[in-house]
This record gives C-alpha cells, sequence and structure tokens, in this order.
C-alpha cells in the first residue's frame, strides 16, 4: 500500500535562522581598542593594577564593579580624560586601531573616542548650538542643519526637538538632555563612545530608552560604558568586565559571564552576595 | 505658663525688637542721605547744571558739564585698563593657575583693594603726572583703573569657579582644547557674573575722589584730549563744598545726588542682571 | 516601545516550534511505519532523532541565557518558564515516536495481527493533540488548549479498547503473542504522546493565566 504521508504539521514554519540578536559567545576577531598592562596612580596611591583587556569593534562592553573598583577610572583612561586631574599617572599601553594614544594629540584622540558622562552636562546654549559644537571647534565644513539633524536622529531624540531647536537645551527633561549629550557626542562621529553611568541619574523609562538606543548605536561606533546596574550590563552588553579593588577579575562574553562565571568573586558579586 | 517659660519669650521678643530695630537704622541711613541730597541739591538740578561750564567766582548760573563730562572720560579710561587686566587675569587664576600662584595672586590683589584709595593716587601721581610734569586725564584714569583691577579679578574669579566642573569635562571630551573650552563655555556661561562684576567695579570707583586730586587734579573749562587736567564730579563736590558760596554749595549737594543716583541705578541694573539666574541652573 | 530582548524571546518561540514541528512529523511517520509496515519509515524516525534532541539542548541553553540576562517579569517570565517545560514534553514525545518506530521494525516481520481499525483512529486522535497544543502555544489559545484536555479522556479509552482486544487475540492464537505484544505498546505509547500533548496544553494555560491547572485535585487555596 502506497503510503501518503499526510502533511503532519499545520503548525506553518520552516526551520529557523538565527538573526544574530542572540548574543555570540564567540570571541570576535577585531579589537577597536587594546588595553595592556595599565597601572594607574592618584598621587601616591595605585587604584589600577595591571589591567589588559581588548575592546571589540562595534560591540557593547560594560565594566561592572564595586563602588571604588577603578571602572569609571579605567573608562576615563581611554580618552585620557584622566590628565584633567593633577597627580594623575597612568602607566602602560593604550592603542586604538593599533596607535599608542598617549604618542597621539589629545584634541584629536578625544574626537575620535567621545564621552558622555554620569549627569547631563548640556551647555548653557541652545539644542542645535549643542549638537554642533563639536563640529563648530574643528572647524568642519559640513553643513551644519544636517549634521545636527543625523546626530539627533541617531539619538532618538529628533522627533521630539525637530520644532524646538532653537530652545535651551535646559528646557529638556533628564532623559533628554542625556540623549542631547550623546548626540552632541555622536556629531562629530567617534570610532568609540565611552558612557560613565549614563543611567544613573534618570527615570526607569528613560534609562530604558537609553538602553535601547545603545543597542541600536553598536553598528555607528563601539560602545564601553560603565555601569553599577549589573542587569543593566547583563541586559546590554555583548562582553562584560568584572573589576574589584584595581584589578581586572574577570572578563567574558556576557551570557557566559552571568550564567558561568569562571571566577568565585564574580559569582559572588553577580549573585548579589557580595560584602 | 510658668516663670521660666515667660522670660525665655520676653528674651526672644526683646532681641527681635533690638535686632529688627538695628536692621531699620542701618537700611534708613541710605534714605536719610537720599533725602538729604533730593532736598538740599534738587533745587538746582536744571538744565544749566549739565550744559554749563562753572560760572566766575560770585557769579551764579553756572553748572557743572564740564565735570560731568570729565568723570566720563576719566571713567571710559579707568575701564580700558581695569577691566581687560581684571577679566583675564581671573581667567588666569580660575583656569590655568596652581594653587601656590593662585593663593599669592588672590592676596595680593585682596590687599590692593584694601589699600587706600589716595595712596594709589600718589602712586599714580609718581608714575604718570611726574615724569611727564603734567596732570592728566590719562593719570586720572590710571589710578582709578588700578583700582578697578582687583575688585573685576576677585568677582570674575568667583563666577568663572562657579561653573561646574562637568560643563569643562563635556567641552574637553568633544576634543576643545582648554582655551576653546574658557572661550566658548565657560565664559559664556559665568558671562552675567562677569557682567555684574564689572559694572560694581565700575560703581564704586565713579565716586572716588582722593586718587584724583593729584591725577586729574580739575580744570574750570573743557578739558581737550587726554593729556590735559580734567574736572570730575566728586572733585567738584570738594571744592564746592569748602566754598563760601551758597550757590555752589547748592551745586555741590545737586552733583552729590546725581553722582549718587548713578551708582544706586547702576547697582540696581548689576543685581537685576545677577536675579535672572545664573546661566547654569543645577541638574 | 519595543525591547531588544523580544527578538531573543522570538527565535526561542521559533526553536520550540520547530522542535514541536519534527516531533509531530516523527510521530506520523512513525505511525504510518507500524500501519503500513514501512521498514524505510521506521529508519526514517530513528535517523531523525538526534536533530529533537540537538534542539532541547539548544532551546535549554538559551532559557537560561534569557532568565540570567533579561530580569524577565509576568507573561515573559511564564513563556520561558513554561518553554523550558515544553521542550521537555517535546522531547519525550520524540522519544515515543522512537520507540513507535522500533516496535514497527520488529512487528513488520511477522503476519499482520488483525486488520487495523482502533490504532489509526487512535494515533490520529494522539497526532491532533499535539498539533493542537502546538497551535495554541502559537496563537495562544486558551479554548484550544482546553479541548487538547478534554481529548485525553478519549485517548485513553482507545488504548483500554485496543488492549483488550489484543488481550482476546493472544489468548486466542499463541503464535500472534509477538505482534501483538508490540501493537499493546505502540498503543501505550501513543496513550503517553497524548498525556505530554495535556502537558503542554496546561503550560499554554499557565503562560496566558498564570493559572497552574496541572493537578486539579490539589486544593491550593
Amino acid at each position: 500500500m502506497h503510503a501518503s504521508v499526510r502533511p503532519a504539521v499545520s503548525v506553518n514554519i520552516t526551520p529557523p535562522v538565527t538573526t544574530g540578536a542572540h548574543r555570540e559567545t564567540t570571541a570576535p576577531a577585531e579589537m577597536r581598542m587594546s588595553i595592556s598592562k595599565v597601572n594607574f596612580w592618584y598621587g601616591p596611591k595605585q587604584t589600577l593594577f595591571d589591567i589588559s583587556l581588548g575592546i571589540a569593534t562595534s560591540k557593547v562592553t560594560a565594566l561592572i564593579g564595586p563602588s571604588g573598583c577603578g571602572k569609571s577610572t579605567l573608562l576615563r583612561t581611554l580618552d585620557r580624560m584622566h590628565e584633567t586631574i593633577r597627580n594623575a599617572r597612568l602607566e602602560g599601553e593604550i592603542l586604538l586601531d593599533g596607535k599608542d594614544i598617549l604618542d597621539q594629540d589629545v584634541t584629536l584622540l578625544r574626537r575620535r573616542v567621545g564621552m558622555v558622562f554620569q549627569r547631563p552636562n548640556p551647555f548653557p546654549k541652545s539644542i542645535f548650538e549643542n549638537v554642533a559644537y563639536g563640529l563648530r571647534i574643528n572647524g568642519s565644513k559640513v553643513p551644519m542643519a544636517e549634521a545636527v539633524e543625523k546626530s539627533l536622529r541617531h539619538a532618538a531624540l529628533w522627533d521630539e526637538v525637530k520644532d524646538h531647536l532653537h530652545k535651551s537645551a535646559y528646557e529638556l527633561s533628564g532623559g533628554q538632555q542625556q540623549r542631547l549629550c550623546i548626540a552632541r557626542a555622536l556629531a562629530v562621529e567617534p570610532e568609540v563612545l565611552l558612557l560613565d553611568e549614563p543611567c544613573s541619574a534618570l527615570d526607569p523609562i528613560s534609562t530604558a530608552k537609553i538602553e535601547e538606543l545603545l543597542v541600536q548605536l553598536k553598528d555607528l561606533c563601539t560602545i564601553v560604558t560603565v555601569t553599577h546596574n549589573m542587569q543593566q550590563a547583563a541586559r546590554i552588553s555583548d562582553f562584560t568586565a568584572f573589576l574589584l579593588t584595581g584589578q581586572l577579575i574577570e572578563f567574558s562574553p556576557t551570557p557566559q559571564l552571568f550564567t558561568k562565571p569562571s571566577d568565585p568573586r564574580t559569582e559572588a558579586y553577580i549573585t548579589g552576595r557580595f560584602g | 505658663m510658668n516663670p521660666r517659660l515667660r522670660w525665655r519669650k520676653f528674651v526672644s521678643n526683646f532681641m527681635l525688637t533690638m535686632t529688627g530695630c538695628c536692621a531699620l537704622v542701618a537700611v534708613s541711613v541710605l534714605f536719610f542721605i537720599l533725602g538729604y541730597l533730593v532736598y538740599n541739591g534738587g533745587i538746582s538740578i536744571n538744565w544749566n547744571f549739565f550744559t554749563k561750564l562753572p560760572a566766575p567766582v560770585g557769579e551764579t548760573g553756572g553748572g557743572m558739564a564740564n565735570a560731568i563730562v570729565g568723570s566720563a572720560k576719566l571713567l571710559l579710561v579707568a575701564t580700558l585698563i581695569g577691566v581687560p587686566i581684571g577679566f583675564l587675569g581671573a581667567i588666569y587664576l580660575a583656569e590655568f593657575s596652581g594653587s601656590k600662584v593662585a593663593f599669592v595672586v588672590r592676596y595680593a590683589a585682596d590687599l590692593l583693594n584694601g589699600a587706600p584709595s589716595i595712596v594709589i593716587g600718589m602712586f599714580a601721581f609718581a608714575l604718570v603726572v611726574h615724569p611727564f610734569k603734567q596732570f592728566s586725564t590719562l593719570a586720572g584714569g590710571f589710578a582709578l583703573g588700578i583700582m578697578m583691577i582687583p575688585i573685576t579679578l576677585r568677582s570674575t574669579e568667583q563666577f568663572l569657579l562657579a561653573v561646574p566642573r562637568t560643563l569643562r569635562e563635556g567641552a574637553m571630551a568633544l576634543g576643545a582644547s582648554k582655551w576653546k573650552t574658557i572661550q566658548t563655555v565657560i565664559v559664556p556661561a559665568a558671562y552675567r557674573g562677569i557682567l555684574t562684576a564689572i559694572l560694581l567695579a565700575f560703581a564704586r570707583v565713579a565716586g572716588e575722589t582722593a586718587p584724583l586730586i593729584f591725577t586729574a587734579l580739575g580744570n574750570q573749562y573743557w578739558s581737550h584730549g587726554w593729556t590735559e587736567p580734567t574736572a570730575s564730579l566728586p572733585v567738584m563736590i570738594y571744592n564746592y563744598a569748602l566754598s563760601p558760596y551758597d550757590d555752589w554749595h547748592r551745586q555741590a549737594w545737586a552733583a552729590g545726588l546725581v553722582l549718587l543716583a548713578l551708582i544706586l541705578i547702576i547697582n540696581i541694573v548689576a543685581r537685576a542682571i545677577l536675579s535672572r539666574g545664573i546661566s547654569v541652573p543645577r541638574a | 516601545m519595543e525591547r531588544h530582548f523580544e527578538k531573543d524571546l522570538n527565535e526561542l518561540k521559533e526553536r520550540l516550534l520547530w522542535m514541536g514541528s519534527l516531533a509531530e512529523r516523527a510521530v506520523h511517520q512513525a505511525v504510518h511505519a507500524v500501519l503500513e509496515a514501512d521498514e524505510q519509515l521506521a529508519r526514517r524516525v530513528l535517523d531523525e532523532e538526534d536533530a529533537i534532541n540537538e534542539l532541547q539542548m539548544e532551546i535549554d541553553d538559551r532559557v537560561v541565557q534569557l532568565l540570567a540576562l533579561h530580569q524577565l517579569m509576568a507573561i515573559d517570565l511564564r513563556f520561558v518558564l513554561a518553554v523550558s517545560r515544553i521542550n521537555n514534553d517535546l522531547e519525550r514525545i520524540g522519544d515515543q515516536a522512537v520507540n513507535i518506530a522500533q516496535s514497527a521494525t520488529r512487528i513488520l516481520r511477522h503476519p499482520r495481527v488483525k486488520p487495523y481499525v482502533d490504532l489509526p483512529r487512535m494515533s490520529e486522535l494522539a497526532e491532533e493533540m499535539v498539533r493542537n497544543a502546538l497551535n495554541a502555544v502559537v496563537r495562544r489559545d486558551v479554548d484550544l488548549a482546553q479541548k487538547v484536555l478534554a481529548t485525553d479522556d478519549q485517548v485513553d479509552h482507545f488504548r483500554d479498547q485496543i488492549f483488550r482486544e489484543l488481550l482476546t487475540y493472544m489468548m486466542g492464537d499463541s503464535s500472534v503473542v509477538f505482534p501483538a505484544f508490540e501493537l499493546i505498546l505502540v498503543a501505550k505509547n501513543l496513550e503517553r504522546i497524548g498525556d505530554h500533548a495535556t502537558n503542554i496544553a496546561e503550560d499554554v494555560i499557565y503562560i496566558v493565566q498564570g493559572q497552574d491547572v496541572r493537578h486539579p485535585s490539589v486544593d491550593r487555596r
């Protein structure tokens, strides 16, 4: 008897393909920045000890750890903002695209590596002028209006402010101001964007918006973020570095660090049993 | 109500009254002076006062036109000397100096601020009048300018330091050099305070008399250019008040009124500017 | 506002449904291997078992990751937990299909015991239960899930009926004991498949309504 196999399923699906939303667990080939044996002192006190890690291109890398572990300090070395503080001393090598950032002109470096701070710090100017600031001081010849619009779109702020570009930046809410600061940093088209606890001064909804924004911005530039909220690191990052009292304890792909950390100190921290 | 409580209430009310009276006295002095000036000088405020030269001794009907213009020229020179030095010095102190240098400069500025104005006048005499054997508007302006420097410097420095560090960091993180940051972010952020500082310094020196006595000296007639002695309101008041002529006394009162009114207006304007808000609100 | 973890949730769902379709196909093929004495069909079921087991491991991995990385709440949390359970039921269904296929290879060495009447009907019901359960997952359809729960009794009834009938055959003719026994096992496997489909339906109700309907006799008040 001829076996007529009826259609087995009425659930109409085809074999699924991986879209890439699922985070990779294999190490990527390309490192936008690499940090090598970095040691740091504030005056006589050493705050970073022999840190080495790589920042993967077009990915989000998160730095987590308890207060005072040195994560903000480490972040600030990446665009040499530590030099604005007296008595700060750095040893070690930090490379951007293979070249040591300590050899480069610092203002040029800061155009390639931008920073967004914990508390929104827009300038006392209009929204438009805030975003255009970086372009203006670099003597950029691009048409300002277009560049400003592009940045504001990338920062998911355009629709909210497009009719109010000449209002003072201080009329925006906290979450909007922070997105404005992101737009301002993006305007100069940096290769790397550093964010120092960007959501800690914001309410949960603004935080969620900015988290989604950062995940999308990966395609545009490499992202490094410091956060004291490790759930945030879990939600948005591809790689996570855990620091403790100035030392790098563990640096792994995020899914791995949060499900099967290799160091017991990491596990103690992420399970909340720390301290 | 027990006696202890009653005593405490009494003491409290007594102190309230006492302190209130003292405050009232302090405030009322200003109004008292103003009133006195208006009463005595008000009648002499007329068109002649503002447009005519002083009349020869004994005659009535003269004015203080040359003194008014003279004061304006002196203050212009003073501003041109005092403001740039004070402003740029403040930028240096706020942005570039180390703590040791800053300490010394501030200390010196405060000492200069406290120096007697007549001593500054003598200094200006030695430096500008004596070598050229000439009393002049420039010398007077120079003396007043020196007095403006410490006021402008300290106030401007305070307002520059009040600009939050985060603003500086934001600009530097975008690749702005130190000077660009100062020029495009810090000074604009502090501009209200800086303007106020300049106005208050101006108001302060507008009424100074002692330094002008041996620098600008005085002049019965119009002063031409910048190298001639010139009349000024404070010196005219001094001269006329000590004269035996009633008409001159009345004019002195009027000059006093004009001077005080000018200074009051500047002060009120300065405070109005400042109260519109420091440019950078708290997050 | 769409969150980026929704992509991960969708991928999880897709994989679960794909696994479901593989399990459904395995049951279908295994039963027909018995009914039509088709050795090739039976062999195919055995070959495709690995795919189902691999999917089970991948889905579990994704579940752990989703729970660790995103602080899922409410329906998202129930969904992911239910997926973890449905995952196991689907793998068990796959195992049952393999058992049926193995029985098929053994049965076809013997002549047919009797015309298959109840077995096809029972297998159709069981397959329908699995299909409906999976559809209920896709559409989050509580009514469809309830229908699956109601069908379980019929499947149990068929198993009893087949058992009784084959027992009679075995008592009458000892040469048919071997194949008849295998057929009883097949019926048993189909009944287990029905139970797993029931479990999946209960998980659907949990996802949608947050209610745990697994053991009505247990009083949780």
